[in-house]
C-alpha cells in the first residue's frame, strides 16, 4: 500500500479492480460502495469511470482530471482523446504534442477501431502504477474501474491484447502487452461482476465468466444487487390472498403489493441459486433499496461485512 | 395517446434507451402490437433473453428474418391481423455480408475477411453492433415486403451511442484521414505546420511500423468500396432524419435515466431526427389513495387477525410508496420536460416480462387508449 493504509479487505488488496455488468443492474453504485469502503479504511483510491455515467451538458466537462470527493477518495472520468493527448506528450514529447495538436491526427486516432478503448484502459494502467507516469502525480493504493456493460466491458479488457497482437512490433504493441500482462495478473486486477437476480443479468453474468475465462481471468465475486426480502412464507402469501376476497378499500391495495412481493422474492430464487451453484462463496448479495436515491453508505456497510 | 397514434404514417421505429430499462421486450411489443391492427412488421433485436426470444420463435439465433406464428398470439387472446417478422442480430454475419456485396469479386470479398484489422473491426471490437445494427434497418427499409421496421438498439451506457458509433466506424472506414496521413506528402502532414519527414518518423514510433503497413494493406484491399461504405452512412443519415422515422425513448422511472432522457430529446432535436415520445418502464404506481400508514395497519390487523403480519404488510406498502414517490415525482419531471411528447408508462410486474403472456399484459397498456389505461391502472396487480 503506498499509503501505508491496511487494507480493510482481500478485494482490495488488488491494485486495479474492474467492476463490470449488465446495464441497469448498479454497476455505478457498487464501484462507488467499494471506493467508500476503502476511504473509510484509510486507503487512497479513485474510481475512474470509463464512460461518465450521465451525458447532461455539465457532466460532460471532458478531460482527465483526478477530481478530490473526500480525503482519500478520488473520481475521474476518463475521455479517450485527453488520455491521448497526454499519451503523445509523455511519449514523444514536442512531436507527440504537435501531433495531438493536429486535428486531422486527433480524428484518424479516434476513429481507429478500438483506439478509445485502449487509450481509455491505458490510463487506468497508469492510474494504477506507483510510479505514475503523468507528470508530479501521487499514485493511488487501489483504482476501482467502473467498467462498460458487460458485452463491451469484455472488449475493453481484451483490447490491449488485442492490439498487441494487430501491431505486433513496435512502441504500441510493447505498451499493449504490457498492459495486457497486468490485467492477466490475479495479484494486481480482480475483476468483479454485478448481477440482479433477473433473467438477462443472471446469463450475462454467467457467459462474462466464461469468456473470461478463455483469457484466464477469473470473476473475484459476483455481487448481486437489488435482491427483494423474504418477508412472506409462502403460507402467508397463501393467508393474504385469502384476505384478498373480502378486503376493504384500506387493505386491498397493501394486500396486493404484499402479494406482488411475495411473487417477486419467489422468482427471483431459482437465479439465486443458479448464481450460487456457479459461483458459490464468491457470490455476495445486496438488498433492494427502497428509497428514491441509492444509499451508497448502506450498501458499502453490507459489502463490507460480507467480502 | 398510445402507440399506434405516436407511429401513425411512420416507417420505422427506433427504441432508443440506455442498458437495462426493457428496450428489447418493448420493441417486441410494439411489433407485435403494430402487427396486430394489420401492418406487416420487422422487428430486429439485440441480446433477447433467451425466453423472449423463444417467445417470438426465435429458438434458432438466426440474423434472417423469421415470420412468427400468429397462432400462438391467437391462443392467447390477440388477433395479429398483419404479419410479424423478426430476428436476432449477428454483427459478424451483417459485416460480412456487407463485404459481400460490396466486393467487386468473391476473392477480394475473401481477402478482405481474412485481414486482421477487418476481423478486429467486424468482430471485436465496440461499436460493431451499433454499425451493424443500423445497416441492417437500411437494408430492410429498402424491402417493401415491410410496412414498418422496429429497431431495438445494442446496450450501451448512452441512448446516443447507437447513432455516433456508427459515425465513428464509418469516419474510419471512409479512411480519408488515415489515407492522407499515410501518404509522405498528405495534406494532414502538411496542416500541422512541420517537416514531413519527422512527423512520419513520430508516428511510427507511436504506433508501430507493422500497424501501419496492415492500416496501408486493408484500404489498399478496400479500394473503391470505401465510396460504397461512404454513400451508405450518408444513406442511412437521410433515413433516420426523415419523417418516416420516429424515436422513442425507453427509460426506467429511476432518477438517472429520466434525467437521460430529457438531455436525449433535445440531442434528438439538435440533429435534426424525430423524437416523439418515451415508455416509462417498471413504473410503481401510487396505490394508496392517500392513506396514513398507522390506519392502513390497523385495518389489516383487523382483517388479518395478526398484528404481526399486519405490520410487515403496512411495512412493505410503506416501501412500495416511497418508490411510487420517486416514480410519480420523475413521471411529472419528464411531462413537464416533455411538454409536446407523450410519455407512456408501463407498470413495474411480478415477474419479468419473458413469455407470450407477458408480451401482451406491457401491449395492454402501450397499445390501450387512455382510458382503457387507467382502468387498467386502478386494477393493476389483480
Amino acid at each position: 500500500m503506498v499509503s501505508g493504509a491496511v487494507s480493510p479487505l482481500p478485494l482490495l488488496e488488488h491494485r486495479l479492480i474492474f467492476v463490470t455488468g449488465k446495464g441497469g443492474v448498479g454497476r455505478t453504485t457498487v464501484a462507488r460502495a467499494l471506493g467508500l469502503i476503502a476511504a473509510r479504511a484509510g486507503q487512497r483510491v479513485i474510481i475512474a469511470e470509463l464512460t461518465p455515467a450521465s451525458q447532461a451538458p455539465d457532466s460532460r466537462a471532458g478531460g482527465i482530471a483526478e477530481v478530490k470527493l473526500a480525503p482519500g477518495l478520488f473520481t475521474i472520468t476518463i475521455d479517450p482523446q485527453a488520455a491521448m493527448e497526454e499519451y503523445l506528450r509523455v511519449k514523444a514529447g514536442a512531436l507527440g504534442s504537435a501531433l495531438a495538436a493536429s486535428r486531422i491526427f486527433g480524428a484518424l486516432a479516434m476513429a481507429t477501431p478500438g483506439m478509445r478503448e485502449l487509450l481509455a484502459i491505458g490510463k487506468v494502467w497508469e492510474l494504477a502504477q506507483v510510479q505514475r507516469i503523468r507528470e508530479r502525480a501521487a499514485p493511488y493504493d487501489v483504482v476501482i474501474v467502473d467498467a462498460p456493460a458487460t458485452g463491451h466491458g469484455v472488449a475493453a479488457l481484451r483490447t490491449p491484447r488485442t492490439f498487441a497482437e494487430i501491431a505486433r512490433v513496435g512502441p504500441i504493441a510493447r505498451q499493449a502487452s504490457t498492459i495486457a500482462a497486468t490485467i492477466a495478473d490475479p495479484e494486481f486486477t480482480a475483476v468483479v461482476g454485478v448481477a440482479q437476480p433477473e433473467e438477462l443479468p443472471v446469463s450475462e453474468t454467467l457467459s462474462l465468466a466464461r469468456a473470461l475465462e478463455k483469457d484466464h481471468l477469473r470473476l473475484a465475486y459476483v455481487i448481486t444487487n437489488m435482491c427483494y426480502p423474504e418477508r412472506f412464507s409462502e403460507a402467508e402469501i397463501a393467508r393474504l390472498e385469502s384476505a384478498r376476497q373480502d378486503a376493504g378499500t384500506l387493505t386491498d391495495a397493501p394486500l396486493r403489493a404484499a402479494i406482488s412481493e411475495g411473487r417477486r422474492a419467489a422468482a427471483q430464487r431459482p437465479y439465486l441459486e443458479r448464481l450460487r451453484a456457479a459461483f458459490g462463496e464468491r457470490l455476495v448479495t445486496l438488498p433492494y433499496l427502497f428509497s428514491a436515491e441509492p444509499d451508497i453508505r448502506s450498501l458499502a456497510d453490507r459489502l463490507g461485512t460480507q467480502l | 395517446m398510445n402507440v399506434p397514434e405516436l407511429l401513425a404514417g411512420k416507417r420505422v421505429c427506433v427504441c432508443a434507451g440506455s442498458g437495462g430499462v426493457g428496450k428489447t421486450t418493448t420493441s417486441a411489443v410494439i411489433a407485435l402490437g403494430m402487427a396486430a391492427q394489420g401492418l406487416k412488421v420487422a422487428v430486429i433485436t439485440i441480446d433477447p433473453a433467451k425466453r423472449l426470444a423463444a417467445a417470438l420463435g426465435l429458438e434458432q439465433l438466426s440474423n434472417d428474418l423469421a415470420q412468427v406464428p400468429a397462432e400462438r398470439f391467437a391462443a392467447a387472446g390477440l388477433e395479429v391481423k398483419g404479419e410479424l417478422w423478426a430476428s436476432m442480430l449477428d454483427p459478424k454475419r451483417t459485416f460480412d455480408e456487407l463485404i459481400d456485396a460490396a466486393a467487386p469479386t468473391p476473392e477480394r470479398a475473401g481477402a478482405i475477411k481474412e485481414n486482421l484489422v477487418y476481423q478486429q473491426i467486424s468482430g471485436a471490437v465496440a461499436g460493431s453492433q451499433e454499425f451493424t445494427a443500423v445497416s441492417k434497418l437500411y437494408e430492410l427499409f429498402g424491402d417493401d415486403r415491410f410496412d414498418l421496421i422496429v429497431l431495438d438498439t445494442p446496450p450501451s451506457r448512452h441512448a446516443l451511442d447507437f447513432l455516433e458509433a456508427p459515425r465513428r466506424l464509418n469516419a474510419f472506414l471512409e479512411g480519408r484521414a488515415l489515407q492522407a496521413f499515410l501518404k509522405p506528402t498528405g495534406v494532414g502532414l502538411r496542416m500541422v505546420g512541420l517537416g514531413v519527414a519527422p512527423l512520419v518518423g513520430a508516428l511510427k514510433r507511436i504506433t508501430g511500423v507493422d500497424l501501419i503497413s496492415d492500416l496501408t494493406h486493408f484500404f489498399g484491399l478496400l479500394g473503391p468500396m470505401t465510396d460504397t461504405f461512404s454513400a451508405r452512412a450518408r444513406a442511412v443519415e437521410v433515413l433516420l432524419r426523415s419523417e418516416a422515422t420516429a424515436f422513442l425513448l425507453v427509460t426506467s422511472a429511476q432518477d438517472g435515466p429520466i434525467a437521460e432522457a430529457s438531455w436525449f430529446r433535445d440531442a434528438l432535436e439538435r440533429e435534426g431526427m424525430a423524437f416523439c415520445g418515451a415508455v416509462v418502464n417498471r413504473f410503481h404506481h401510487d396505490l394508496s389513495g392517500g392513506a396514513d400508514r398507522a390506519s392502513v395497519e390497523a385495518a389489516l390487523a383487523a382483517a388479518l387477525a395478526d398484528p404481526e403480519l399486519a405490520a410487515r404488510v403496512a411495512e412493505n406498502f410503506a416501501d412500495y410508496g416511497v418508490l411510487a414517490a420517486r416514480d410519480e415525482a420523475n413521471l411529472a419531471r419528464l411531462e413537464a420536460d416533455l411538454r409536446s411528447q407523450p410519455v407512456l408508462p408501463v407498470p413495474q410486474f411480478d415477474s419479468d416480462i419473458h413469455d407470450v403472456v407477458g408480451l401482451l399484459r406491457v401491449h395492454r397498456f402501450l397499445f390501450g387508449s387512455d382510458s382503457e389505461r387507467e382502468a387498467l391502472i386502478a386494477g393493476l396487480l389483480s
